[in-house]
């Protein structure tokens, strides 16, 4: 039965940034890897976006930012994501990072930061390869 | 982590959201469990009132069905969203995007949405649809709005999953109206015209009224149509009004009962096909279907009997499709008995060159049959011998001689063995326990299921 299976993705855009180009095109790029992608748009707050991945049951939660706030909202995702019992969720970020942030970031849960310039596939691969199915 | 399957139904009838979220995929990965789930959250369905809104793509379903859930939030209820998006024909992926017109809902414990891609589905819902309907019942919603994939002419399916179907509208459709006269607008239950602040609204409810006009009301009486504008939030109370009326005056005329009947009806029967095809596809993958092609080709033989032929093969028993949760545990080989002629010559033998101990005799008159015990180590030996000469014993012999007769398995619980066996669909000989030989509790299967072989279920105490 598990060919019916299907890797669900949280794409989510927290803070008060307007720019969802990058995140439709990642969405995109998951949805023709086969991917189911939620797609919940712009100025999400981190509640919003753990309820969000709770009742569409996600495998995990793509976030992005651009607007320097990274180190707020992420950690926070990832910190409600635990107290609701979420912490097998894959986290991955993207956007506008600083390379020096990179580090406090995975020390807060995400599994892995997508800068401007990565290729999907790369990302597409890391999912799979990373992606928690119990 | 796995829940376990009583664990995941107690959650989902609690309005644990974890469980009802976790029960939602199982049900569309299409797992076993999902099954066994759904069967026992089957009774506490049927309390949710179910309305499906449909529309061609950009009619502003998603933002109406916000605005719809936050006017009964403010009432109190409780609502349930599954909102359907296509899934890509290529590459099996879907962008599912209606949470973005309900972003705040997201956060409100009285709500529940849950984004679903049609996975192949046509008919502008995914099959696994209803089942997630059952789920958000079974949770306590008391509303539940399914939102389908934006349609063209014909996806009507929804009007089969839902008590009241909404269609929406927008104006400047222009001759696409026309082609959906035949299709879609018929199930609407109540037409809504939203994005009413657009030149042409008053111009399509006319259209629409024309179209009323000309058709047929037999069962259900004529669809009212409401101007509405979703982002502002016009007319919803007005259409929330003849909602609830339309509601009403289906509950007491009968047609909501009518309908959810004939819901369960087309739901049964869509569960027989695709198991049926289920059962045909993975036979078809163990026919050499090929070599029939080819046959076909060379003109050796015709479509309809190689079709004949497949369907021959299949045995026509499907039982216990889902599997079950196995609960029962055999302890061990309670006994082995043997139909003997003569209690007193096998002993002899038993006794006098194997070594064996009997444990005494017994008569057991509900049987006919005297019996000896031979305890082996941990199981033992029952000889028995007919007391009559139209004994099941007696029988046995006369049938197939001396020999070895049946196999009895001790379990902790028979009462509960017995029932999960009916449950899996086992034939039984003795669906209920009855007293065996030395006070213990027996019962036994038929022997075609355990493939010739005569079972016994024993408990007893130690």
């Amino acid at each position: 039965m598990s060919q019916s299976k299907k890797i669900r993705v949280l794409v989510a855009k927290p803070g008060l940034d307007g720019h969802d180009r990058g995140a439709k095109v990642i969405a995109r790029a998951l949805r023709d890897a086969g991917m189911e992608v939620i797609y919940t748009g712009l100025r999400q707050t981190p509640e919003q976006i753990v309820a969000a991945a709770l009742q569409e049951n996600v495998d995990v939660v793509a976030l992005s930012s651009l607007s320097g706030a990274h180190l707020h909202l992420f950690p926070r995702v990832t910190a409600l994501l635990k107290e609701k019992g979420l912490g097998d969720v894959l986290v991955i970020g993207g956007g506008i990072i600083p390379a020096e942030d990179i580090p406090v970031l995975k020390a807060a849960g995400v599994a892995a930061i997508f800068t401007p310039g990565t290729a999907t596939a790369a990302i597409i691969e890391f999912i799979r390869a990373n992606v928690k199915r119990t | 982590m796995k829940t376990s399957i009583s664990d995941l139904v107690r959650g989902v009838l609690q309005s644990d959201r974890r469980s009802i979220a976790r029960l939602i995929t199982l049900i569309e990965d299409q797992e076993p469990e999902a099954f066994l789930a759904l069967k026992q959250i089957f009774p506490a369905t049927g309390r949710a009132y179910v309305i499906g809104i449909t529309g061609p793509p950009g009619a502003g379903k998603s933002t109406l069905v916000d605005k719809l859930a936050k006017h009964l939030r403010r009432q109190g209820c409780s609502v349930g969203i599954i909102a359907v998006d296509p899934t890509s024909p290529f590459s099996g992926g879907a962008i599912l995007g209606d949470r973005v017109r309900m972003a705040d809902l997201a956060i409100d414990p009285g709500v529940f949405i849950r984004s679903m891609a049609s996975r192949g589905s046509l008919g502008g819902l995914s099959w696994a649809t209803a089942d997630a309907v059952k789920v958000l019942d079974a949770g306590g919603m008391d509303y539940i709005f399914v939102e389908t994939v934006g349609v063209g002419q014909a996806e009507v399916e929804i009007a089969r999953h839902a008590d009241l179907t909404l269609v929406t509208l927008v104006p400047g459709l222009g001759d696409e109206i026309q082609a959906m006269k035949a299709g879609v607008l018929e199930i609407g239950d109540l037409l809504v015209v939203n994005k009413a602040d657009r030149e042409g609204a008053d111009r399509l409810v006319l259209e629409l009224e024309t179209m009323l006009d000309l058709s047929r009301h037999e069962n259900s009486s004529r669809p009212a149509i409401v101007k509405t504008v979703g982002t502002t939030g016009e007319g919803i109370g007005f259409l929330w009004k003849k909602i609830e009326e339309r509601l009403i005056s289906m509950k007491a005329s009968g047609e909501l009962a009518n309908r959810r009947k004939e819901r369960l009806r087309q739901e049964v029967l869509e569960i027989w096909q695709r198991q049926l095809w289920q059962v045909i596809d993975s036979r078809l993958a163990g026919e050499n279907v090929d070599r029939l092609l080819e046959r076909i080709v060379k003109r050796q033989i015709d479509p309809y009997t190689a079709v004949e032929q497949i369907l021959a093969s299949i045995p026509p028993r499907f039982k216990n499709l889902w599997g079950g949760e196995l609960r029962m545990q055999i302890r061990k080989i309670d006994h082995l008995g043997i139909a003997v002629k003569s209690l007193a010559d096998a002993l002899s033998f038993y006794e006098n060159i194997l070594g064996l101990k009997s444990a005494g005799t017994e008569v057991v008159e509900d049987q006919k049959v005297k019996v000896a015990f031979l305890p082996v180590g941990d199981s033992e030996i029952e000889l028995l011998e007919s007391t009559t000469a139209d004994g099941p014993i007696a029988k046995f012999i006369e049938k197939k001689g001396e020999g070895l007769h049946h196999i009895a398995l001790r379990v902790d619980d028979l009462e509960a063995a017995l029932a999960e066996l009916k449950e899996k669909g086992v034939r039984l000989i003795d669906t209920e326990p009855r007293y065996g030989a030395g006070g213990a509790r027996i019962a036994f299967l038929h022997p075609q299921a355990g493939r010739g072989v005569l079972l016994e279920l024993t408990e007893r105490q130690e």
